[in-house]
């Protein structure tokens, strides 16, 4: 229809034009622009009132301050372990879903893992706070069992922090490794098995290499949400989560020093795409095909 | 291992606990929350006190705020309404655009455009929300300065609220709608064109019912994510707050069972939205 050879060649043209605009006017406007002016505003000092000079002071701060930079490393550390549990976690489900269950029991269980996930993270964390906090149900529970003595708090922990986010990350993982192992042939599985080999070399030579696209495609998406993720920190970690995120959002919008900000979300920025990146190359991945798989 | 190749007992007692311990955690935090909803207690925590629909029906006179009786959460599901429904019809329309653009259209840059649209899923809502705000402030500076102008859309508030959560809504919207686009045969529509149908009537009668499915499916998507989106939003917001922002802050000053009310009336509304969908992706026209 549109750039087709039928029709004056403006027609064809004017078409493209008016399909253009708008994809040209979102990406530019929202994503382009946006940038562009975030990364001039990092790299701008003030100096007085209204007037400011080109500087790196703003990424200076961040690494002389060992507070900035340790809260980076924490978020970047937790992240990738969150991840990589995450990954543990939703393997065997994923394999029970594309390969244990049949048919109908199949998409039961695989909507059964959606559910969750359509409503909201601020619902969910909810339900962790009144599971976890000292006058939770946990606590109370593990009274009445006679494990504790007294109600101890279990909100306000790293673990806390862990619990919550692979717990937000569970279905990302899930997707995409189930679509991975169920083009996987059963008869490979099989054949390697009569041929006497077991379990553990059958997941590591033939289960892993197939499903490696799914696992990179979970791992950079999982990767990505967490590391970006602030509610789930703040709420489970409370005063002491130490998130990136939440430093952003304080130098933003709480001390109103904008050029701060501007640098720590580029540096966030700088590790989640060098994270992106690696994962691609580790995998022998091109960009599109991971982001259509999720 | 597969059900073809013999298992151990064991194995299968395995497979069984992890099955239950992993719905059960995926679940709990569910059931507690909607469980609480109905404590007759001031707060959402054990233990029982008996059951009672005030979280849902009371008002201040009763000395427990519901949720029907509390203006200040009814405001804000409204406002997220509101926002859902611009960005639902801003990502469906934008969507519908790209995957003619990527489908069919050939033009330099192609390529990199296409990644381009990808970007806002890899860049942390949080990034997206704070690069928004400064520029929509740049520009508000600017217009003031240039021609004396207060633009109020341009400060914190809805209109940026919405443009934060469309900047990466309407990625999921064109990857949604082209993938259904691939797939189309296109000889049905030049068998239209041969039997003299115009353009127009080809789009109407024959693209875009094909398209149906992919359009309502994005728009369900859109209308959930943009329900709850946190991070970007929480950048943008102004004076009127959309539920989640409004929920986090009361969920850290402590709050009452209402929230527990309004998460249950959000799983309800939501389950529902996506009950409808898959339904209508289950017909026998969708792919």
């Amino acid at each position: 229809m549109i750039g087709a050879a039928a029709g004056p060649r403006w027609q064809g043209r004017l078409g493209l034009g008016l399909l253009l605009a708008p994809a040209v006017l979102w990406l530019g406007a929202l994503i382009v622009l946006p940038h562009v002016d975030l990364a001039v505003l990092s790299l701008r000092e003030r100096v007085g009132p209204r007037h400011y000079v080109a500087s790196l002071a703003q990424y200076r701060t961040f690494f002389t301050e060992p507070l900035y930079w340790r809260v980076f490393v924490r978020t970047a550390v937790m992240s990738l372990l969150a991840t990589f549990l995450t990954l543990l976690l939703a393997f065997p489900i994923a394999w029970i879903i594309a390969k244990l269950a049949r048919g109908r029991w199949s998409s039961l269980l695989f909507i059964l893992c959606l559910i969750p996930f359509w409503v909201s993270e601020t619902v969910r964390t909810l339900g962790w706070m009144i599971l976890l906090r000292e006058s939770g149900v946990l606590p109370s529970l593990l009274v009445k069992l006679g494990i504790t003595r007294t109600p101890v708090e279990l909100l306000y922990h790293d673990a806390t922090i862990m619990v919550g986010l692979i717990y937000t990350s569970l279905l990302f993982m899930v997707i995409p490794l189930v679509s991975s192992l169920e083009s996987l042939d059963n008869a490979l599985i099989e054949a390697a098995y009569d041929l006497g080999a077991g379990g553990p070399t059958v997941l590591r030579t033939i289960v892993i290499p197939h499903a490696a696209p799914g696992i990179t495609a979970g791992c950079i998406v999982v990767f990505m949400l967490t590391l970006g993720n602030y509610i789930t920190p703040t709420l489970l970690g409370g005063k002491d989560s130490q998130w990136f995120t939440e430093q952003i959002y304080n130098e933003f919008i709480v001390r109103f020093n904008w050029e701060q900000g501007a640098a720590f979300g580029f540096l966030l920025l700088a590790l989640s795409t060098a994270m992106v990146i690696v994962g691609l190359k580790l995998a022998g991945q091109r960009f599109g095909d991971v982001m259509r798989r999720t | 291992m597969i059900p073809s190749l013999p298992r151990t007992r064991w194995l299968r007692a395995a497979t069984g606990g992890y099955l239950i311990a992993f719905f059960a955690f995926l679940f709990l935090p569910l059931v507690v929350v909607a469980v609480f909803a109905f404590n007759d207690a001031p707060y959402p925590a054990p233990p029982w006190h008996g059951f009672t629909l005030d979280w849902f029906l009371g008002n201040s006179k009763a000395g427990r705020v519901g949720l029907f009786g509390d203006a200040d959460l009814l405001g804000s599901i409204w406002t997220s309404c509101v926002v859902a429904a611009w960005v639902t019809a801003l990502s469906v329309a934008i969507g519908t655009s790209n995957a003619f653009l990527i489908e069919r259209a050939r033009f330099p840059g192609k390529q990199a455009l296409s990644v381009l649209m990808l970007a806002p899923l890899v860049i942390p809502g949080v990034i997206l929300g704070i690069s928004i705000l400064a520029f929509a402030s740049r520009l508000a500076q600017f217009i003031d300065d240039a021609f004396g102008l207060d633009w109020d859309v341009l400060r914190p508030g809805l209109p940026l609220v919405v443009c934060g959560q469309f900047s990466y809504i309407a990625t999921i919207a064109t990857l949604t709608i082209s993938a259904r686009l691939r797939r189309f045969d296109r000889t049905l529509e030049e068998a239209a064109l041969n039997l003299g149908a115009g353009k127009a009537a080809v789009f109407r009668t024959i693209v875009l019912p094909y398209l149906r499915p992919a359009l309502l499916g994005s728009a369900a998507i859109s209308f959930l994510m943009s329900f709850a989106d946190f991070n970007t939003t929480l950048m943008l917001v102004g004076a009127d707050a959309p539920l989640t922002v409004t929920m986090y802050g009361r969920m850290r000053e402590g709050a009452t069972p209402v929230l527990n009310a309004v998460s249950l009336f959000l799983m309800l509304a939501s389950a529902l939205l996506a009950l409808t969908f898959m339904r209508g992706k289950r017909a026998p026209d969708a792919g």
